[in-house]
């Protein structure tokens, strides 16, 4: 089965790129991106901040049912090219990935379909593998502590 | 009963990863892990047994008690953890796709 979604990622190197193929048009896929109240749906998450434009911060945080924040991250964006593409840093709180800088690339396949090329560069080829291992911790309350140790052990 | 669970199956979920997490560091009981989450007991012997099938975690008795702990080996098979990093853009991309195509018909109109 063809994979929708492709994430390339070279042993030792500290990027990635993520792919993905829609069947939007270009400039609905775009809008996804810059409007608050479109990210925080399928992202899951709520837009504090969001300044679409060069130096323009944005923070986003997620809570759970009980108001514990368990996402929060933010950054400040480089360029921000209608429908073409999107550069910014993102660095999540209380976390040891450090800052990754992201270049996001709209692309126009057909009227109806559109392309996204997602490339992150972390600080090391390190910090990228514990990005990769993330999804374990999905679905577990952050600030707990146990939790966080052993995230930290799993480096 | 399915005896040969693919492990990207048995890792999609979170409710399993966080187990795996959890066994990751120590070895534990079925009922100390079932302490750590809200859903109810028997999911989770229902999440252990699968892992267990598909030889994430292994079994180990300790006197009366039956221990729990997490298979190096098998992991480690998990090619460097990239699938379910994989899965999470995945979600994020058809939840994206499913917003987008229900705004369609609004955006049509308010283009910018």
């Amino acid at each position: 089965m063809e994979m929708k979604t492709k994430v390339h990622a070279e042993e030792g190197k500290q990027d990635l790129t993520i792919t993905r193929e829609f069947d939007l048009p270009v400039e609905l896929l775009f809008r996804a991106y810059a409007e608050p109240e479109l990210i925080e749906q399928w992202m899951g998450n709520k837009v504090l901040k969001f300044e679409a434009k060069k130096y323009g911060g944005w923070h986003f945080e997620k809570k759970d049912d009980k108001g514990n924040i368990v996402f929060e991250a933010d950054g400040v964006i480089h360029e921000f090219i209608p429908n073409q593409k999107i550069t910014r840093t993102f660095e999540m709180y209380k976390t040891p990935f450090g800052v990754q800088l992201e270049v996001t690339a709209f692309e126009k396949l057909t009227d109806e379909t559109s392309k996204v090329n997602m490339h992150v560069i972390y600080e090391s080829a390190e910090q990228r593998d514990l990005v990769l291992k993330l999804p374990f911790a999905q679905g577990i309350n952050w600030a707990h502590n146990r939790i966080q140790e052993l995230l930290s052990k799993l480096k | 009963m399915n005896l040969r669970r693919d492990v990207f199956q048995a890792i999609a979920d979170p409710t399993r990863r966080a187990i795996l997490l959890l066994v990751a560091s120590q070895s534990l009981t079925a009922g100390a892990i079932a302490a750590n989450f809200d859903t109810a007991r028997p999911t989770v012997s229902k999440h252990l047994q699968i892992l267990t099938e598909c030889e994430l975690l292994e079994q180990k008795q300790s006197g009366r008690e039956i221990h729990y702990h997490i298979n190096a080996k098998k992991m480690k098979a998990i090619a460097d953890f990239i699938e379910p990093f994989r899965q999470m853009w995945d979600d994020r991309f058809n939840k994206l796709e499913t917003i987008m195509k229900e705004f369609m018909p609004i955006a049509i109109g308010t283009k910018k």
